[in-house]
């Protein structure tokens, strides 16, 4: 289907984008990749009287390094982080992952500011970067703010971003060179939208560990008993997959049947397989 | 209407268009270039696949207006591109085609496959043809005729 009439603006500059989003609010929508979007206004299922878009913004195509963090404009591409085209703060997982999201005509204009402010609960980005516990930099009309990855998404397509703002770019803490990473995602075909995803973090240097789950009816699930196992020195597997069935029972309010639970746990194992292998 | 600037296949075009033309429409109904195909404009087939500069993308994702000061190059644009015509002969040759509606989107994905040097194994092909969709050729001939042009290519297309 064809997309129905809407205006089209391309501001110069981030604080010229939060200007027309404030004085549009609610007929106004940002794009950015436009590999979520488009597809919304071409089904109808979404119909904004104007788009604002940022795809080209270079504020939003910085990339900055320091000892301890790594930080990523919100329009730097999934293909980038596929290519290393900008620096990794997670020892190879970022590049992994983007490899296996969608397809490369696709990560070619996706953008990790689209997908986190969208907050697919099936999308990689908001599992990956709660697991590396990212801070996500928004400005609105109000100024600058920070706020935690971890719990940026709050549901199904919903975050703690406000309908003004806009995501501007995510700093990512680095993993050490003794860190070691495990990520499966579980779907039908190569590129597809994820059943299960499961992605698991051990840096002992920094005694840290953590398993998040994605795809998880809801946003991203932090698995904190599996995480604590993680991050420990002695790891057993057979408490760690104690670990994961306490982290599912508690995990009630997201009402996964018995295949999802299944998918889930499979997903889980996995990528702590991976860890401590 | 939204006025833009963008090479197509090597040569400006200068235009209004409406916002919500996506680049895949302007380009066959605006440019006459109906070699690239629109079939489930949701970006899950791969058919609309042109490059924008130099890179593949879905050209049903994609507004026009938002290609200003863009170079496209659609299936067109590639007539005297080696890569392109041993995937040609090969996709000729080896049958990697029925009803063609795929086939604008499989040969500038596998050109891009093989110029990122993304085509060293069946395996591989098939991992990056994931997102383009054919109905007719059940995939076997369209990855022998990309394996058979990768390995001729070598040297001339790769490595760019
Ligand atoms: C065929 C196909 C398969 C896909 N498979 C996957 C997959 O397996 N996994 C996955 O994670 N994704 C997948 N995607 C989605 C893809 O990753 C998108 O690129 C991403 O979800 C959105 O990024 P975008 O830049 O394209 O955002 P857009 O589509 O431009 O925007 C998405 C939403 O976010 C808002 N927005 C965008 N940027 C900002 C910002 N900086 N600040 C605030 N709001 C903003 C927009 O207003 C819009 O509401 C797929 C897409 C397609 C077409
Ligand atoms: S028409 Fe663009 S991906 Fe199907
Ligand atoms: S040849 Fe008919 S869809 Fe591929």
């Amino acid at each position: 289907m064809k997309a129905a009439a809407f205006d089209y603006v391309r501001p110069r500059n981030v604080a010229a984008a939060v200007d027309l989003l404030a004085a549009d609010k609610g007929q106004a929508q940002l794009l950015a990749g436009g590999q979520s979007l488009l597809p919304l206004l071409n089904l109808r299922l979404a119909s904004p009287a104007r788009l604002i878009d940022i795809s080209r913004l270079p504020e939003l195509a910085m990339t900055d390094e320091d000892d301890a963090t790594v930080t990523l404009g919100a329009g730097v591409t999934h293909a980038m982080i596929e290519d290393r085209r900008v620096p990794d703060p997670s020892q190879g997982l970022m590049p992994h992952v983007a490899l296996g999201l969608a397809y490369r005509a696709v990560r070619n204009r996706g953008t990790l500011g689209g997908s986190l402010a969208l907050a697919d609960p099936a999308a990689e980005w908001p599992a990956v970067l709660a697991a590396l516990e990212a801070e996500i930099g928004v400005v609105g009309p109000n100024g600058r703010r920070r706020l935690s990855g971890t719990n940026f998404a709050t549901g199904i397509y919903a975050t703690r971003l406000a309908e003004d703002e806009i995501v501007t770019a995510l700093r990512i803490p680095k993993l050490s060179r003794a860190a070691r990473w495990g990520y499966a995602k579980l779907a039908r075909k190569a590129g597809a939208f994820a059943d299960a995803l499961a992605v698991a973090v051990a840096d002992p240097r920094r005694g840290y560990g953590r398993v998040v789950l994605g795809a998880a009816n809801g946003p991203p699930l932090v698995m904190t008993e599996a995480g604590r196992a993680l991050a420990g020195t002695r790891r057993d597997p057979e408490q760690l997959r104690r670990a994961v069935e306490t982290d599912l029972d508690s995990a009630a309010d997201r009402r996964f049947d018995a295949y999802q639970r299944r998918l889930h746990r499979a997903a889980a194992m996995r990528a702590i397989v991976q860890v401590i292998q | 209407m939204t006025a833009i600037r963008v090479i197509v296949n090597g040569a400006e075009v200068i235009d209004n268009v409406a916002p919500r033309t996506s680049l895949g429409d302007w380009l066959r109904e605006g440019r006459n270039l109906t070699g690239t195909h629109l079939a489930c404009e949701h970006g899950v087939c791969g058919a609309c696949t042109v490059l924008v500069d130099g890179e593949p993308i879905r050209a049903c994702l994609m507004l026009a207006a938002a290609g200003e000061g863009s170079e496209v190059r659609t299936i067109e644009g590639f007539d005297a591109d080696p890569l392109m015509m041993a995937l040609r002969d090969a996709f000729h040759r080896r049958h990697a085609l029925q009803c063609g509606f795929c086939t604008s989107g499989m040969l500038i994905t596998a050109w891009d496959l093989i110029r990122r040097g993304k085509a060293s194994s069946a395996a591989e092909i098939r991992r990056g043809l994931a997102g383009n969709i054919c109905r007719c050729t059940g995939y076997t001939n369209i990855v022998a005729a990309i394996a058979e042009a990768a390995t001729a290519a070598e040297g001339v297309g790769d490595g760019e």
